[in-house]
């Protein structure tokens, strides 16, 4: 009986299957490795994903992508991914080291807890994004859902950030542990605030820029002003920001920011009786 | 305010026996004992005791006796000593109570109601020193046909099979955090689960890359804070767990108090130290099945489907058809968590009030499963306050395909159940983090005893099974035929699925 206990996947199975997917929707092309994910499980995606990445391959396309999940999980190293479509949920989760531009919009779970690396998207992006964060950028250009950013959190020299052109929705940054969370709000009309409620409930580290104001706020957050270390930050994460999607920095920056930050870094300290 | 809470432990020292070595001085982590040079005598603040045993152990003269303080408010069944001291001990601070350990009241226990049966005459008994005895378990999706090819001659499996955590005996080491307890005492259960041929489950707080050695015998665990998950964390492990809930605390998240996050497990968790760990009570990406399937195969991508993916729940009350979801979810083994469950720091309210039984919640998952022939494609781990190989056995017969221990394991170890591990000075040094007190458990000690408490259990279990007429472990699985029940109602006995005994 033990002998036969083996991996579900047996390799010689798995070999051919690679063969034959390689062979109808991967094409080299001056370097870079063009995939058309048309009609195809992101199971099978993934695979040839792996099989470039382990190949050493710098530069992948992927065309035509309509809802495969886990896209930029378990790849390793510097390697940059241009997705054309709609990835699906958990983009870029547990990932470590790629960039992946997104051309388009992303669904849930975008960045689930990243370790390293970056993500650009042109479009929105769905609920949860960003979620257990520990490292890494993440780049909106539009708005983004529920839940963003929730429990991010920074060790050392791991500082995630997620920077969010447009609004989000409600439980922004909740339990947020570390790391910086930028949302500019640029497609809110004149005199429209963010509406956006419990921002930042149970927030115990890391820091929000909030342009313009949010709706409401959670009681472990505290709003304080701008100075010098946060203006220098904010500039370079914004200038970013726009090289990717061509605003303009100095237009963006001249607008009323709030930093939100927690009260304490032991919010629930006196919930005890000891 | 002043307290009106009184001690509720004496300390009664033999001055005849005492020699004044200050043992018990320095073994005390709450300062209970103290020397008055002046008198020459060794006092002690009953107020601080919490009755461990430390002292009583380590005195060399026995001069140490721990009594139950005598002054007890008036007798009453109702308003017991515990509920007025909880309800006084609010009033002067207006928190929650917390505590440690696993429920510490007598109302949810059914093992000693079930009893087992043995082979007399009619079918003969197997004696174990002499005959074999399978223990060894696997653990993983098991296919819902097995298909032969012939190969010159030779039958050969043509079924693929899914990846499976083989065991030497159907017991593991439950998820016990690296901050709640030490490094020596994640050490101790990585060194005796490896000796044993067994597993470790590290609990949610990451594994420091010292263990990384014994990963071919760790559960790395993710929960909802992702505490210490990254990528070489997933690879390394021989499954994942991802905790949904706990035994002792359904339904709520978890908060290791700042003075516990040092250095070292500042690295671990990957957090700065003396914040709080805070962890959210739902993990935010999952609020339905089809959240958690999309969990389970995140974490199978991530490490290229080389990895068993476990699921944690706590006992409650809609446990079967939650089981049902997360078979169909993907997940390859179940592990449910009784009310009785252990933890470093839960709510005493939730603890004690919270969950369902395991013995129940085992009968009525494995039931529902078998109902929608999907029982072979997940195994069932039951923990939550097993202590015993008797519980164990019987865990085994109502449908579980193995246990998980902690608290018995820590007890092993040295913890004498005295239900302050949420301090955080833990006087056998385990609930610590604290580098001095924590060099109490020696890991290579530590690690045999755990090693010998897996071997007398395993022998127990081959001496019941022997009795039972059965030499494989298999062979009990949901053999509810062994059991009988004693004292129980239609109803109980129904859900358990077994007989009244006579019957």
């Amino acid at each position: 009986m033990e002998e036969n206990i083996e991996p579900m996947i047996n390799e010689e199975t798995a070999t051919k299957f690679n063969a034959k997917l390689l062979s109808t929707h991967l094409k080299i092309e001056n370097g870079i490795a063009k995939i058309n994910a048309e009609g195809i499980y992101y199971r099978e995606l993934n695979t040839i994903l792996r099989t470039i990445n382990g190949n050493g391959t710098k530069k992948i396309e992927i065309h035509n992508v309509f809802g495969q999940r886990y896209i930029g999980t378990d790849l390793k190293g510097d390697v940059q991914i241009n997705i054309y479509g709609t990835p699906g949920n958990d983009l870029g989760a547990f990932m470590k080291g790629p960039r992946v531009v997104v051309h388009g919009n992303a669904q849930d779970c975008c960045g689930n807890t990243m370790d390293h690396g970056q993500i650009v998207i042109h479009g929105r992006a769905g609920d949860i994004t960003g979620y257990s964060m520990r490292g890494g950028k993440i780049f909106i250009r539009d708005y983004a859902g529920y839940r963003v950013g929730i429990h991010m959190k920074e060790y050392r020299d791991k500082r995630p950030c997620l920077v969010i052109g447009g609004t989000t929705q409600d439980f922004l940054g909740e339990y947020m542990a570390g790391g910086v969370l930028v949302v500019l709000g640029l497609n809110l009309k004149e005199g429209k605030h963010h509406n956006t409620n419990f921002v930042g409930t149970g927030m115990h580290g890391g820091t929000m820029y909030i342009r313009g104001k949010v709706s409401h706020i959670g009681k472990e957050v505290e709003v304080v002003d701008l100075e010098e270390d946060d203006r220098r930050l904010l500039r370079s994460l914004i200038n970013e920001f726009c090289s990717h999607f061509g605003f303009d920095a100095d237009k963006i920056l001249d607008h009323n920011f709030h930093k939100l930050i927690p009260v304490s870094y032991r919010p629930y300290g006196r919930l005890y009786a000891y | 305010m002043k307290s009106y809470l009184s001690s509720e432990y004496i300390v009664e020292r033999d001055q005849d026996r005492c020699i004044r070595c200050e043992v018990c001085v320095n073994q005390c982590t709450y300062e209970t004992h103290y020397y008055d040079s002046e008198d020459d005598v060794v006092y002690s603040r009953n107020e601080n005791c919490t009755n461990c045993q430390r002292c009583v152990a380590f005195c060399p003269t026995q001069a140490i006796t721990i009594k139950k303080n005598p002054n007890f408010y008036r007798e009453n069944a109702n308003w017991t000593q515990e509920a007025i001291m909880a309800v006084k001990k609010q009033a002067e601070t207006g928190g929650i109570i917390l505590t440690g350990m696993g429920c510490d009241k007598p109302h949810f226990t059914y093992w000693d109601r079930l009893l087992l049966n043995a082979s007399q005459v009619t079918n003969p008994s197997i004696d174990p020193l002499r005959e074999p005895m399978e223990l060894r378990t696997y653990l993983g999706a098991k296919p819902d046909r097995l298909e032969m090819d012939m190969e010159n001659g030779d039958m050969v499996l043509k079924t693929k099979l899914a990846l499976q955590l083989c065991l030497e005996t159907p017991i593991l080491f439950s998820a016990i955090s690296y901050g709640s307890t030490s490094f020596r005492v994640h050490e101790s259960l990585a060194r005796a689960a490896s000796e044993f041929g067994t597993f470790f489950n590290t609990g949610e707080g990451g594994l420091d890359r010292r263990l990384y050695e014994y990963g071919d015998h760790t559960i790395v665990q993710v929960a909802s804070g992702r505490f210490g998950v990254h990528p070489e964390y997933l690879d390394v492990g021989a499954a994942i767990e991802i905790k949904i809930g706990q035994g002792a605390k359904p339904g709520i998240g978890g908060h290791l108090p700042g003075e516990k996050v040092s250095e070292d497990i500042s690295k671990t968790r990957m957090i700065p130290t003396g914040t709080d760990v805070l962890s959210p009570a739902p993990q935010h990406d999952i609020y339905s099945i089809e959240d958690l399937r999309q969990l389970i195969y995140a974490l199978k991508e991530a490490t290229n489907y080389t990895k068993p993916v476990f699921v944690k729940i706590a006992a409650v009350h809609n446990s079967a058809a939650i089981s049902s979801g997360i078979v169909r979810a993907g997940a390859d083994v179940i592990t449910l968590d009784g009310v009785r469950g252990g933890t470093g720091a839960a709510p005493r309210i939730i603890r004690d009030n919270v969950g369902i039984p395991i013995e129940l919640a085992i009968a009525s998952v494995d039931q529902r499963l078998r109902e929608e022939g999907i029982r072979n494609r997940a195994s069932i781990i039951a923990a939550g306050g097993i202590k015993s190989s008797a519980e164990a056995v019987k865990a085994i017969a109502l449908g579980a395909d193995a246990v998980y221990i902690a608290t018995a394991a820590l007890v092993a170890m040295g913890c004498t159940v005295c239900q302050k591990c949420y301090t955080g000075k833990c006087p056998w040094g385990i609930a610590t983090t604290d580098a001095w007190i924590s060099k109490r458990i020696n890991p290579e000690i530590a690690s045999k005893r755990l090693v010998n408490l897996l071997r007398g259990w395993s022998l127990e279990i081959k001496e019941m099974m022997g009795g039972m007429g059965i030499n494989a472990i298999e062979s009990l699985r949901g053999n509810r035929l062994h059991l009988r029940g004693v004292g129980l109602t239609d109803t109980e006995l129904k859900i358990l699925g077994v007989k009244m005994a006579g019957d």
